[in-house]
């Protein structure tokens, strides 16, 4: 049972804390409309609290660790007057002119609008042995996991650039590290594929899909099939870091929301908003292509605008009607 | 910072297998955010759940020993120990609901 403990209906609702949220934050926070930013109890912070160095991030010129670079976000939404809770969203009511949110508590919360910056979670290879592992020697987090394999033999799933970043990372640990790829090139950016095609410790295993998992109570090996002529083969590994991309985290507003055949959240051209009056979208859950740091914070700075103006036609439409001026 | 208290690989044998009440013991290391994210989430069930199970802490980079022996690959990586035997385990910085639930026959 939720209950509503709610004093006053807020304008504004951010869920989400990764940079669409906190920029959305700053933004409406600078603009007096008071957000409340729900962060997560534990993936505040969003994607870039499992990175590493984000050399990439204008403003930065020597690098930040993506951790601190959230830190500072997070710090910068306080300074406005940003109320930030480390709850979980449940449940969103978007319907009508009041939109309600809960938490894993109970609680509920009640706002003229709604900025959803969920961003996107790691894909799964969907293997059945994949869960049963999961913890036993299959990773999605490098720089949490990597410590673990020293001195072994691991492989990297994907040929992005977080497949790359993964590898990189993990030869500071592992005795040898193969990046294992569907196709025969990667899509990694020029840089980060450079680093990694040249570095002693990375091998790479290309047109190559994982169809199955060995080992019992850990990996033992990774069972591959070629994607062009069909031949299997065993790789023996201990341990295996997936990083085969990302799905918008999208389980909240299904059948709430206009979603896109890529499964992001449908958006209003260059807006961000979504097919429900009052509710905004921002970030990597209405981005299927670019996906970055920058790109999202340059999202959640569109959501407040857009907010900004929905309350604002809001308050019009609430004015009464000025008599006809008599002379 | 977190109120757990901290076990090694020479007094887990005291602390937690032979410890008369169930023990969660939160394996973590300094340079895991999931880990952080996760502490104050412990220490609010340690808090609530007093008496009913012990919650404490192993940094695996101090001690290897039992992080090895226990199989750990991935960190924040949660098991329950009771009657000296693994009870359950949760791997992954989880929400309090989700660990409450997971817990649930432990936490009373």
């Amino acid at each position: 049972m939720s209950t509503d403990t709610t004093t006053s209906v807020r304008d504004v609702i951010i869920v989400g804390s990764g940079p669409a949220g906190y920029t959305a934050a700053v933004y409406t926070a600078r603009a007096n409309l008071k957000p409340l930013l729900i962060a997560s109890s534990v993936q505040a912070g969003g994607e870039l609290m499992n990175t590493t160095d984000v050399e990439n991030y204008p403003g930065f010129p020597e690098g930040i660790m993506g951790p601190d670079l959230m830190d500072t976000f997070q710090k910068q939404a306080e300074r406005f007057g940003t109320e930030i809770l480390f709850e979980d969203v449940t449940e969103l009511e978007l319907d009508g002119p009041i939109k309600k949110v809960t938490i894993g508590t109970g609680e509920t919360f009640t706002a003229k609008s709604v900025i959803i910056s969920t961003g996107s979670a790691y894909r799964e290879l969907g293997l059945e042995d994949e869960k049963r592992l999961a913890g036993r020697g299959i990773s999605w987090c490098a720089t949490c996991d990597g410590f673990f394999f020293k001195d072994q033999d691991i492989a990297v799933v994907g040929g992005g650039d977080s497949a790359m970043e993964e590898a990189l990372f993990l030869t500071k640990f592992a005795k040898s590290v193969t990046v294992v790829h569907r196709r025969d090139s990667l899509r990694a950016s020029k840089i980060m594929q450079d680093r990694a095609l040249n570095h002693e410790k990375i091998k790479f295993q290309w047109n190559s899909a994982v169809t199955g998992i060995d080992g019992t109570d850990k990996v033992t090996a990774l069972r591959l099939t070629d994607t062009v002529d069909g031949t299997e083969s065993v790789l023996p590994v201990t341990g295996v870091f997936v990083a085969i991309g990302n799905d918008p985290r999208v389980d909240l507003v299904k059948g709430k929301l206009d979603l896109t055949a890529e499964g992001t959240i449908a958006v209003d051209g260059r807006s961000s908003r979504t097919s429900v009056a009052g509710v905004f979208a921002a970030g990597d859950v209405i981005d299927p292509t670019y996906r970055q740091a920058i790109t999202a914070s340059g999202s959640g700075c569109v959501a407040a605008i857009d907010v900004e103006h929905y309350l604002a036609s809001l308050e019009d439409a609430e004015l009464p009607v000025a008599e006809p001026a008599t002379v | 910072m977190s109120n757990a208290k901290d076990v090694t690989d020479a007094s887990f044998d005291a602390d937690v297998l032979k410890s008369d009440k169930p023990v969660i013991v939160d394996f973590w290391a300094e340079w895991c955010g999931p880990c952080r994210m996760l502490t104050p989430i412990l220490d609010d069930i340690a808090a609530e759940h007093a008496g009913k199970v012990e919650v404490v802490k192993l940094n695996v980079d101090d001690n290897p020993a039992t992080a090895a022996q226990y199989g750990i690959t991935s960190i924040p990586a949660v098991y329950v120990f009771k009657d000296g035997k693994v009870a359950a385990t949760s791997i992954g910085a989880k929400p309090k609901q989700v660990i409450e639930k997971e817990f649930a026959e432990f936490l009373g």
